[in-house]
């Protein structure tokens, strides 16, 4: 794969953004690929995770943020275990999702970031998983109405699928979607993403 | 020994049979564990990939509902246990963030608060001796542990004894009277949370861990983690089906185990609630 190393595209400001939410300096990293080496979806990812640091070092967070990577990293830590140099990719690649969310990006592999919105939106309704409404709400929002409906029933008259849900978890986790309320009204209306060309190295 | 215990979303659901058995196997060994009130999710995987703030705030809020109980929390699931530990850890060391926290909540109240895992509190606090001395039987049963990742990564966060080659659900089941197999995949991933979203992924992922266990002779896998167990127990006919190998293999709680060593009810465990049928194994072995 080519990539160009234009004026343009180059964001040495968001850079600072991610190493801010991951408290990560991007440039500890020395490219030995030991993280790619080790991660078990690797194979599956557009951009091995060497590459992602890569792209942040040269200050392409386009190609970092819209990535498949990001959202196919499960977030096993075997990188972040086994950085000769202390990077904490992990971290990294939480901060980038977190980022590619802020800023209205679109996920190339739509259906994770959605699976994640649905698990927490059942979080604030009823405090705790209701395994049943979201394995069906994903599979309507996802298209894919019959997947995994063959392991119901076997769960059910196992005892292991609940009918209800148990809202008994709600008091607890209601003051945490507050504090994440409370945040987002002291942030800025308008992504300070906004003043490109403050950020651009000169030449 | 009294402590609060966290059980977490999956133990009330798909994982009620390691709800059982952890309850079953603590009173068993005087371990005193009192449900944490009114606890909510952790966030698990989704809260942290979302919002940091969150994957925090939805662990401080259940350490806080724990300290009326004790100052230690059980938490057996591993995805809770590495969303507590993260949430303390960031929490510590975060300025802002506490800051944030503490306008909806008393977040000084949870500082000193212990977190443990079950396998942890059993090695270090029950002591493999006293579990040597409880167990009733030898179950001759050739184990392979399966650590997966969030229980032993990243160490400075789990504080585990070793996160490549770690060994103490292999110590615990060897005081227990059962043989571990020294295996390559202790600590692999199992692609977790892509259970229902890339499960192309898991299938690839939970198939090799499967296989490997059968080629070092195991007779079953040990897990200590709800998703672990639901990706490995759950998968394997698809994995037959997708790929045409045969990967059956019955798999465990580590709770279950000892359960069986400590010569507790099947039915107590929770045992035949997983999808893969364990009898012919147990009884062959003299369990049944």
């Amino acid at each position: 794969m080519k990539y160009v190393l234009d004026q343009e595209k180059i964001r040495p400001d968001l850079v600072r953004t991610i190493e801010r939410l991951s408290g990560e300096d991007v440039r500890q990293c020395y490219q030995c690929g030991k993280c790619s080496a080790g991660c078990p979806i690797a194979a599956d990812m557009d951009l091995p995770p060497n590459q992602v640091m890569r792209m942040l070092q040269l200050g392409l967070t386009d190609e970092a943020l819209d990535s498949r990577t990001i959202w196919l990293c499960a977030s096993c830590e075997t990188c972040t275990t086994r950085c000769p140099r202390e990077v904490d990719l992990a971290a990294v690649m939480d901060a980038l999702r977190h980022e590619a969310l802020r800023q209205g990006r679109k996920s190339p592999i739509r259906q994770i970031p959605f699976f994640n919105r649905t698990f927490l939106r059942l979080i604030k309704k009823y405090g705790r998983v209701f395994e049943m409404e979201l394995i069906g709400r994903f599979n309507v929002g996802t298209l894919h109405f019959f997947k995994d409906v063959t392991k119901a029933p076997r769960l059910f008259f196992r005892g292991r699928l609940k009918l209800w849900p148990s809202f008994k978890g709600r008091k607890t986790a209601r003051p945490a979607f507050q504090a994440v309320k409370n945040a987002q009204r002291h942030e800025p209306a308008e992504p300070p993403a906004a003043d490109e060309s403050a950020g651009n190295p000169t030449p | 020994m009294k402590y609060a215990y966290y059980p977490g979303c999956s133990l009330h659901a798909t994982a009620v049979d390691y709800d059982e058995s952890t309850q079953a196997v603590a009173k068993a060994l005087g371990v005193e564990l009192i449900e944490v009130p009114d606890w909510s999710c952790c966030g698990s995987t989704p809260a942290h990939c979302t919002d940091e703030l969150l994957a925090a705030a939805l662990p401080a809020q259940n350490l806080l509902a724990a300290k009326a109980v004790a100052d230690q929390v059980v938490v057996c699931c591993s995805a809770c246990f590495s969303r507590f530990k993260f949430a303390q850890k960031h929490i510590e060391e975060k300025d802002d963030l506490r800051a944030q926290l503490s306008e909806t909540m008393p977040i000084d109240e949870i500082e000193g608060m212990q977190v443990r895992h079950l396998i942890d509190v059993l090695v270090r606090d029950v002591g493999l001796e006293k579990i040597e001395q409880a167990k009733q039987c030898d179950p001759q049963l050739k184990v392979v542990c399966y650590y997966g990742c969030l229980l032993t990564r990243p160490p400075k966060v789990t504080e585990w004894d070793d996160p490549e080659d770690p060994q103490m659900m292999d110590d615990l089941l060897r005081a227990a009277g059962m043989e571990t197999i020294d295996w390559p995949f202790k600590t692999e991933c199992c692609g977790a949370t892509f259970a229902l979203t890339r499960t192309d992924i898991v299938l690839r992922l939970t198939a090799e861990i499967l296989q490997m266990a059968r080629e070092v002779g195991a007779d079953c896998i040990s897990v200590a983690c709800p998703l672990c167990h639901a990706n490995l127990d759950m998968r394997q006919d698809d994995i037959r089906k997708k790929f045409g190998v045969e990967c059956d293999i019955p798999i465990f709680y580590f709770t279950q185990l000892l359960g069986l060593a400590l010569g507790l009810e099947k039915r107590d465990l929770g045992i035949g609630r997983a999808l893969v049928n364990c009898d012919e194994l147990l009884t062959a072995k003299g369990l049944a």
